[in-house]
């Protein structure tokens, strides 16, 4: 998805030369060869969201059963599920914000050591990335449930911090805003780690040296030139956060982090496409992340200023 | 150096008993050099003779195993590179390709909060004629113009001390003549003391107002480009610094003026003012442009050396002058550089010559001649000379 939004403005600074007669031809060969993959997206990615956007517009059965719906434009669809979940899609982007951030704030300095620092040993730097990657090869839900486990009241994390009168005696970890955006954190910290490695890795720092070099003290030279030129890592990294993190509906889910004040955009498009089998409103919620999600990134792929390191 | 001043002059720079070791090797051993405020000097010498980390340690990006680095009087060994009055030109330039080419030129200027920073980077374009592409990035433009962008971003903040790290190694021919003026000028315009590294000989010569040939961590020599050139005292400097003719042997014969050579057999006398060892085994040279190739025996004259006979075994033409190797017997082969007065080559392959030249164009070396083996400059400048004619050859063929 993110690399889908990174492509496709790619082209816009690299399409001037397409007055290349050979890049203009049309081949059967290629048309024939793409076929496959035309073939995939029509039938795994176009048809569904046709359909999803369809379901968004349909109105309940007249004596109907619950769960049965009728095609239609009920555009109201949308304005019922803003006024009844607002609280639900501004706690996901803002969730999805926070843990961004601060997925962006463990992840460079990680990034900056194993891509920069540790260049000198190679050895190191393999052994440190296999260890970023390490967590995906147990599953994400049980990492998930060990961090309840974690949090639980029960456990020693919680009872040695109520202990030491650093938490409250009636306070709760889980079912909190801080353990979802705790979870959500954690889960996607490779995904934010490996792109800002991918830049750091190839940053020259004859750069550094040159801005050292022009009177920028080791922070300047950070703030105007380290930055700049990871760029494109940090839009990858906080696109490949954000945007499942936002969606995300396992770490906010009553039953892993989340409690019933913490349930976000995903929770409630599950309770409504599977328990209150109310497709519509699960279907113009969908729709709705989506579009939203969309919006987000244009603004901030344009903003960032990144077309052309990209 | 504060912030929002410039340096009012070129500052002189002290090197003090420096030495840089890296795990494995030692890069610079005892290096002591002073450099005066407002001159140009050049570090020359071959890659991996520590020029390179001599510069570094001056801008501060590397630190020196032992010694102190003085700068204006002032010690800055311990002070990091952006404290120091220093500015550096690199070898790949470093330009940020994040920006236009004028907050490149600026960007010196707003860390050191210096008044108008875009009016004074304008100034230092218009300086190296690239004012008109300001606002491109780095990327956009050419080798040499992104080389002038960098001089820019360095003497638009007149630093006490300006590093020139090979700056104009990616250039062609023409533009590295031209790109030599230029920086010239600039620093006789601007006055600041330039530290110039370089291993192209040529450039060094046209310059710098002083030379230090570097190698193996060392200086062999340091002086004046005609000094140095006409007066090696090593058999690296007489090689690297030009080409020369070297010869090994025992010292015959010492007057109050001259000392008299015995080499195969053949008696060759130096001035005693230009022989740097005057008994022993000794190594005599002679730059080959100073000889003259005769077709017949030259006629005994007290105040020229002769050698030969010998058979010419190669002769390559270009065009301001013609390049004869002369093998002689027991001797070894002799390159000559004849200036082309006449049409047509004096001499042709296989033809018998003598040489001679003015006893006063002779040079003694400091080096001991059991260091090096017999000969060994007479192999490199064989070897020199091939490549040339292989590549002109090459050269010819492609055309």
């Amino acid at each position: 998805m993110a690399f889908a939004v990174l492509a496709s403005t790619a082209p816009s600074t690299t399409s001037a030369p397409s007055s290349d007669p050979v890049a203009r031809r049309r081949s059967p060969v290629a048309l024939f060869l793409l076929l496959p993959g035309i073939l995939y997206l029509v039938l795994f990615f176009l048809t569904p969201l046709v359909s999803l956007l369809l379901t968004s517009f349909q109105a309940p059965r007249e004596f109907g059963d619950i769960g049965q719906y009728d095609y239609a434009f009920r555009w109201q669809n949308y304005v019922e599920v803003v006024t009844t979940y607002w609280p639900h899609i501004v706690r996901s982007f803002s969730y999805a914000l926070a843990a961004t951030f601060f997925a962006l704030l463990i992840s460079y300095p990680l990034a900056y050591f194993i891509g920069v620092k540790a260049r000198r040993w190679p050895l190191l730097q393999s052994l440190m990335l296999v260890l970023v990657i390490a967590p995906f090869f147990i599953s994400f839900l049980l990492r998930t449930l060990a961090w309840k486990q974690l949090f639980s009241d029960e456990s020693y994390v919680v009872q040695s911090l109520k202990a030491l009168s650093l938490l409250a005696p009636e306070a709760h970890v889980t079912g909190t805003a801080f353990s979802v955006i705790f979870g959500l954190t954690y889960n996607f910290i490779p995904f934010m780690t490996l792109p800002l490695y991918t830049t750091l890795e190839r940053l020259d720092v004859r750069y550094l040296e040159a801005g050292n070099d022009l009177y920028a003290s080791p922070f300047q030279v950070f703030r105007k030139v380290t930055i700049p030129l990871s760029m494109p890592g940090i839009v990858a990294g906080t696109l490949l956060t954000f945007i499942p993190a936002a969606g995300d509906y396992i770490n906010a889910s009553r039953d892993f982090l989340g409690g019933t004040g913490t349930q976000m955009m995903g929770n409630v498009i599950e309770a409504n496409f599977l328990v209150l089998q109310n497709f519509p409103a699960a279907a113009a919620l969908s729709i709705l992340l989506m579009t939203v999600i969309l919006v987000i990134v244009g603004i901030y792929i344009k903003r960032s200023g990144t077309e052309e390191l990209l | 150096m504060g912030d929002g001043a410039f340096a009012d002059r070129g500052a002189d720079l002290q090197l003090v008993g420096i030495e840089k070791r890296f795990p494995g090797f030692t890069a610079i051993e005892n290096l002591n050099l002073t450099i005066p405020a407002g001159s140009f000097f050049a570090l020359l010498g071959p890659s991996g003779c520590g020029k390179t980390t001599t510069l570094r340690l001056v801008a501060g990006l590397e630190e020196p195993t032992n010694g102190r680095i003085l700068i204006g009087g002032a010690d800055v060994t311990n002070q990091k590179s952006f404290q120091r009055p220093v500015n550096t030109v690199f070898q790949s330039y470093a330009l940020f390709p994040h920006m236009t080419v004028l907050e490149n030129v600026a960007f010196g200027l707003r860390r050191r909060k210096i008044e108008g920073p875009v009016a004074k980077a304008h100034e230092a374009l218009l300086l190296v004629e690239l004012d008109h592409l300001a606002h491109r990035k780095p990327q956009q433009l050419s080798g040499g113009q992104q080389q002038r962008v960098a001089l820019a971003r360095a003497i638009v903040n007149r630093p006490a001390l300006l590093l020139l790290d090979e700056p104009l190694g990616a250039l062609d021919l023409k533009l590295r003549r031209q790109m030599q003026l230029e920086l010239k000028t600039i620093q006789e315009e601007v006055g600041l003391t330039f530290l110039h590294v370089t291993h192209d000989q040529e450039e060094a010569m046209t310059m710098a107002d002083t030379i230090a040939v570097m190698n193996k961590g060392r200086i062999e020599q340091m002086g004046e480009p005609q000094q140095l050139y006409e007066l090696p005292k090593t058999a690296f400097v007489a090689n690297f610094l030009g080409q020369s003719n070297l010869f090994t042997g025992p010292v015959v014969s010492t007057t109050s003026t001259a000392i008299a050579v015995d080499v195969s057999g053949q008696k060759i006398v130096v001035p005693l003012g230009r022989a740097h060892r005057v008994s022993g085994e000794v190594t005599i040279g002679v730059r080959p442009e100073k000889l003259t190739l005769h077709v017949d025996a030259p006629a005994h004259d007290s105040g020229r050396n002769a050698m030969g006979p010998g058979k010419v075994i190669d002769v390559s033409f270009s065009g301001v002058s013609t390049q004869y190797l002369v093998a002689v017997p027991s001797v070894g082969t002799l390159v000559v550089f004849a200036q082309n007065m006449a049409f047509g080559p004096a001499a042709h392959v296989g033809a018998e010559v003598w040489l001679s030249w003015n006893v006063d164009h002779g040079f003694g070396l400091d080096d001991d001649p059991a260091d090096t083996p017999r000969f060994e400059a007479d192999l490199d400048t064989k070897t020199i000379a091939q490549q040339r004619r292989s590549s002109l050859i090459t050269e010819l063929e492609e055309a």
